[in-house]
């Protein structure tokens, strides 16, 4: 069963405490961040304490992606050694403007990997998309690389590149549908913008519900407060999962006995409705139909 | 490595610690934390396996701990090194 992708919490890179601890917040990914948290001088401490962070036993299990500096930095390479060599599952590139951000990046991965013995092809790349120019080439982002893994939309430099500012939602509408369909096309996941007012429960959970009912996988938090709402708002309704239990079970049958045509109450039930209900009980926390 | 200047790395917060080097003749390295008691042992065997798999034989480490995982030793341990020796340069095969 796919791995549920709702909550990804950011930790400053820098601070020894959160990164030591993040993982009793059990977010569905955790993203170590190296890039707009850490202040200039703190770069080079940053990225230790993450590559060593990495490999904490505390983490298995929880996704974990590290937000490297973009690579035109004095910083963005060093960070992608320590992030590679560290284990990190997935590198986030911020600030993707181009097909071409991501080539780069993926040679200076492959060649991390062979270098230091790392299964090549192991790490995967997540594009942060954070400019119109992103949002125009989001599909051949998407598409750049089978090591692509998702796509986030990053609201703030976007609503700035836009001239523009955060409101109701609708100065990132174009944006979201953009990217969401780029990662759909591309059969990857894609990640809703960061709410930032974290004592705004209230406006948190109107914007989880829109990213929600557009399709997002799940957003980028900042605080793990935000975790057991997003996670209460993405778990599907008691009717709903019988249901979809019901189709799960009908599809099991069917495979079982070697029939072609999944059956339900009589009526014929289409490939596409049993993956959504697998989703549906993934989302649940269901792993199984059956007792 | 060589250390050639004093150097910070770190903090006084909870789960964190201070890593302060400076250039001098031997190795000598003093540790203080909030628990040495249970744990004192094992933070000097980091920082000095720390050391030396950075090459560091000479110089003086202090080290004020406050209840930091070993990870967070390693990583400060080697900030403050590389920035006393003047080095960016990270030997990632030494790790």
């Amino acid at each position: 069963m796919k791995k549920l992708r709702r909550s990804m919490l950011f930790i400053p890179g820098s601070n020894a405490a959160m990164l030591s601890t993040a993982f009793v917040y059990r977010p569905d990914s955790i993203m170590f961040d190296l890039e707009d948290a850490v202040a200039l001088r703190e770069k080079d401490a940053a990225r230790l304490l993450v590559y060593h962070a990495l490999q904490l036993p505390a983490y298995k299990g929880i996704e974990t992606v590290v937000r490297i500096n973009p690579l035109d930095t004095p910083y963005g390479l060093k960070d992608v050694e320590a992030a590679v060599r560290g284990g990190a599952e997935i590198i986030r590139l911020p600030k993707t403007d181009c097909a071409a951000d991501i080539h780069r990046l993926e040679t200076e991965v492959e060649r991390i990997e062979r270098e230091c013995g790392r299964e090549l092809g192991s790490t995967r790349l997540m594009a942060a998309i954070e400019s119109a120019s992103g949002v125009v080439n989001a599909v051949s982002i998407a598409t750049a690389s089978p090591r692509m893994d998702s796509i986030a939309l990053a609201g703030f430099d976007y609503v700035v590149d836009m001239q523009t500012q955060r409101g109701d939602g609708s100065e990132l509408f174009y944006a979201r549908c953009a990217v969401l369909h780029a990662a759909r096309a591309a059969k990857i996941d894609a990640f809703d913008v960061v709410f930032s007012d974290v004592n705004d429960d209230e406006g948190f959970l109107k914007e989880v519900a829109v990213a929600k009912k557009l399709g997002f996988n799940g957003k980028s938090l900042i605080n793990p407060r935000q975790i057991e709402l997003l996670h209460k708002a993405y778990a599907p309704s008691e009717e709903d999962v019988r249901r979809a239990e019901r189709i799960v079970e009908a599809a099991e049958k069917a495979e079982s006995e070697g029939l072609g045509v999944v059956s339900l109450n009589g009526k014929m039930v289409d490939p596409p409705v049993v993956m959504n209900a697998q989703r549906i009980l993934a989302l649940a926390g269901i792993t199984s139909v059956h007792a | 490595m060589e250390i050639k200047k004093e150097a910070l790395c770190g903090t006084l917060e909870s789960n964190d610690l201070l890593v302060k080097v400076a250039p001098h003749q031997g190795l000598e390295v003093a540790i203080s934390s909030q628990v040495m008691h249970q744990f004192g042992a094992r933070i000097r065997e980091v920082v000095e396996e720390t050391l030396k798999q950075m090459g560091v034989s000479q110089g003086q480490v202090v080290i004020e701990d406050k209840g930091a995982l070993d990870c967070a030793i390693r990583a400060r341990v080697q900030t403050a090194v590389l920035r006393g020796c003047e080095s960016e340069e990270l030997d990632w095969r030494a790790l």
